[in-house]
């Protein structure tokens, strides 16, 4: 099989000799710029080496703003080619596969490590914890994400994309009809980052259930980690439904089995099924910790108590459940017959019911609150209408019989756009906004701020309500170009609207940049008046977290304790309490591991079993050392603690 | 808080914080186990039948290979058990013994079992000789390795056990490994009669 090695550089096309460029220089420029401010020893010390699940999580979010940026070029390739009808602007195979990179990269590369980085940064703060049950997994799950996001990405300029879509689809996914080395980079990275994100599911839901400080009972959990729990236990589900179905199909690739193969009695139907078994649960997995996002949010910013906690809890659990059980709706038009769609149909529309109670508990909450419109809020605010309307067209699309109509077309792609987009990316911003003082210790700028939303929700209007329209008129997904002349007007204001994006979305960086520089710092630690306990840390947090572990008595304790002037440790220290704390260390070899499952991938990928071999060696050697090393972890002294608190400590 | 009474009580594995949050994530670990062999005996469950003009299990099937296999996997289980009542009882010696005859056991299980795999191959049926055999390797292969890692696994956790005694972290170790072979002795129970018994008998 070895002739792939000789498709190894992908040739022929200008923008990939770019591409190449540009990684070449990208490289060079930062191997220059570590050298000359002696930054490396930094870095390695810092970051590379680093348990800290504060630090592990923005890494987990620059990566992510980083696939983000490489999956809105993807989007705007695409429109750019279906701007007008018969354009070439792109060739059919190139189109392939830059509608699969968009899909697997926004949903597995940008949403899912967002969400992680985001729940890295918030829950150990807002349980009252020191760090996650399992530090060192946490770092592994994070260079395993990364190396296999990087393995991903490499594809595009060595060996060749994946061209299948992000679903994969058997058969025409199998060696058959999709020969070359793309598919196989596919199917390799998204194991390993698959495997990444299991890890991250159990170490999650272990520090939620055991690591919650003294007094904080499941119903006064904060509600963001509640969505993490929720989202934890799915992932439990659901990955190695994924595992599975990926280790299929591979061995379907490279050692010529027939799970899905037209031939071998293979089925490739059965693809359909595993696949959304996972991919079902998938969409609430990154949808719930959004909800999350916008309870914290819309409490804090209307200057209540969320309304209807409980329901919020208890519709958490429902939607997470049902999740497990419509993967059907996916395939509709598959031939299952009326008896199977009917029950998929039905219990698809009912997760409407549980959502619908949280729209409604947001509503509640900002029912005579005192609404401060911060960028946070505003992400939160336009989520609300916009994921109706996603809400409503799924259940549109929930009807089987009615879905025979706009099945693969236009409509359904303005639908998991307007959810994905209106829940996840928003609450992904919503939530990088309102953490990134506690992240970084200063303020972004609110007035760039809002220019980055102004552009960029009307931007999305524009973008996907056309396409709405578009599928309604017959216009399926996945096509390359059109040549109906009718559709041009709605597909140039979709243009225009996913260019608003774009520009919407630089400016959202370009605040971070400004904000770096001028923007206001933030000593207090509560630059929102928060209601949860990561508010109660100093800034910078320090590594601990906690000098000592609070005692709970109710739902939003920090706030209570600030609105009655309450005595508590939450605001201030008693220095005789401090005890010398327990931490665990640093290590480079979730580094090193997460680089040998990178060999291990790239050398299966081109079909080099012996690298792939060795290197299998490397992660179970590095597995073994960890086993044997004695690594009892390190305590921060008193006198460390004291000098890191000294604006909290009360002399008793 | 004493937390000496407090973990007087407690077997050795759980008298530690880290103890205690490791078993507990194991089994969290344990039950996304039994997603993904679920996942693999619904595959294999589809697949069966499929044998695409290849040979089929009950030609190959032989109930001695089977039985053997399952004698030595099922005893490593209880002697597995007997090493975690020796390690409770403080029993350094026993556990050690215990452990070895249990790997020599679980050898012997993946010695049997290549030898059987080898023997399938050569009588024609390979991963890629139909959708049934592809379901059977996969599904029987992964337990397979599961076992040759915990192999590897337990020997490693032994020899800590010879250089560093019996303390809260080795046996937390050697609990831990044994929740996983037990496991994988609940997994064989689901092999022996869904791939072999109903494979043999139809």
């Amino acid at each position: 099989m070895n002739h792939h090695v000789d498709h190894f550089f992908v040739k022929g096309d200008p923008m990939i000799y770019a591409a190449d460029l540009m990684i070449i220089m990208t490289t060079l420029a930062v191997i220059f710029v570590l050298t000359y401010y002696k930054k490396w020893k930094w870095l390695w010390n810092e970051w590379l080496t680093t348990v800290d699940h504060k630090k592990i999580g923005i890494m987990y979010i620059i990566a992510a703003v980083l696939m983000m940026f490489r999956g809105g070029v993807d989007a705007l390739l695409m429109r750019a080619q279906l701007t007008v009808p018969n354009e070439d602007f792109l060739d059919p195979q190139h189109y392939n596969e830059i509608f699969t990179t968009h899909g697997t990269i926004m949903i597995l590369f940008m949403a899912m490590p967002f969400i992680i980085g985001l729940m890295n940064v918030a829950v150990p703060l807002q349980i009252g914890a020191r760090d996650v049950a399992f530090p060192y997994l946490n770092a592994l799950s994070f260079w395993s994400f990364f190396t296999a996001a990087m393995l991903f990405n490499l594809s595009f300029v060595i060996g060749g994309s994946p061209d299948a879509g992000w679903t994969a689809y058997a058969p025409l996914a199998e060696p058959e009809l999709d020969p070359g080395v793309g598919q196989n980079f596919y199917l390799l990275s998204l194991q390993i980052s698959g495997f990444s994100t299991l890890a991250t599911g159990i170490n999650f839901f272990v520090t939620i259930l055991k690591m919650r400080a003294p007094g904080m009972s499941m119903m006064k959990l904060p509600i963001f980690s509640w969505s993490i729990l929720v989202t934890s236990a799915i992932i439990i589900f659901a990955f190695p439904i994924l595992a599975i179905a990926l280790a299929l199909m591979t061995f379907d690739r490279l050692f010529g089995a027939h799970f899905f193969t037209l031939t071998g009695e293979g089925l490739p139907m059965m693809w359909a099924n595993l696949f959304w078994l996972w991919g079902h649960p998938e969409v609430y997995i990154v949808i719930l910790p959004a909800f999350g996002v916008f309870s914290e949010v819309i409490s804090t910013f209307s200057k209540k108590r969320l309304f209807g906690y409980k329901a919020m809890v208890w519709s958490m659990v429902l939607i997470g459940f049902l999740s497990l059980i419509v993967w059907v709706h996916h395939f509709f038009t598959m031939g299952a017959g009326p008896d199977v769609n009917s029950f998929f149909s039905i219990s698809t529309m009912a997760i409407a019911i549980p959502t619908g109670v949280k729209i409604f508990n947001w509503l509640g909450t900002m029912f005579r609150g005192r609404i401060q419109f911060t960028t946070p809020m505003l992400w939160s605010l336009a989520f609300i209408p916009c994921f109706t309307i996603g809400g409503i067209t799924g259940v549109m699309l929930a009807m089987a019989a009615a879905d025979y109509q706009y099945h693969n077309s236009y409509f359904l792609v303005a639908h998991f756009h307007f959810v994905l987009i209106s829940g996840t990316v928003f609450g992904c911003i919503a939530g990088l906004l309102y953490w990134y003082p506690k992240m970084f210790g200063h303020m972004l700028n609110e007035k760039i701020g809002k220019w980055a939303f102004w552009l960029f929700v009307p931007g999305f209007l524009i973008c996907f309500l056309p396409m709405f329209f578009l599928g309604l008129d017959g216009m399926t997904r996945r096509v390359y170009t059109f040549s109906n002349s009718h559709w041009t007007d709605l597909n140039v204001i979709a243009s225009i609207g996913a260019a608003l994006m774009g520009i919407g979305f630089m400016v959202l960086v370009y605040n971070m940049i400004w904000s770096a520089r001028y923007g206001k710092r933030d000593k207090t630690g509560d630059p929102w008046d928060g209601r949860t306990l990561e508010w109660a840390t100093p800034t910078p947090i320090p590594h601990y977290n906690f000098a000592l572990i609070p005692r709970i008595k109710r739902l939003d304790e920090f706030w209570y304790v600030k609105q009655n002037n309450e005595p508590s440790v939450l605001r201030s220290l008693p220095v005789s309490k401090l005890k010398p704390i327990h931490m665990p260390n640093s290590s480079g070899r979730p580094f090193v591991m997460s680089w040998l499952f990178f060999i291990v991938g790239f050398a299966a990928v081109f079909y080099v079993y012996w690298v792939a071999a060795l290197a299998l060696i490397g992660v179970l050697v590095c597995m073994g050392l960890r086993s044997f090393e004695i690594d009892d972890g390190h305590y921060v002294s008193v006198e460390e603690i004291k000098r890191t608190e000294k604006n909290r400590i009360k002399e008793a | 808080m004493n937390a000496t009474t407090e973990h007087a009580s407690r077997p050795l594995e759980y008298s530690k914080e880290e103890g205690r949050l490791r078993i507990f994530g194991f089994w969290v670990f344990l039950g996304a186990e039994v997603i993904l062999f679920g996942t693999l005996f619904a595959t294999y469950l589809v697949m069966f039948g499929r044998y695409a003009g290849g040979p089929t299990p009950e030609e190959l099937f032989k109930l001695k290979d089977l039985l053997i296999e399952t004698f030595l996997l099922l005893t490593s289980s209880f002697t597995a058990g007997i090493a975690v009542h020796e390690m409770r009882r403080g029993n350094k010696k026993g556990l050690l013994i215990w452990l070895g005859i249990t790997l020599l056991l679980g050898l012997g299980f993946v010695a049997d079992e290549a030898k059987e795999f080898v023997e399938y191959v050569g009588e024609g049926a390979k991963i890629s000789t139909s959708g049934y055999w592809s379901g059977f390797y996969t599904l029987v292969g992964t337990h397979g390795c599961h076992v040759s890692l915990g192999i590897l696994w337990i020997s490693g956790i032994m020899i800590q056990l010879v250089r560093r005694g019996l303390n809260a972290t080795t046996a937390r170790k050697v609990f831990i490994a044994s929740l996983y072979w037990h496991f994988l002795d609940v997994v064989w129970i689901f092999i022996f009669t869904l791939v072999y018994l109903s494979g043999m008998v139809r």
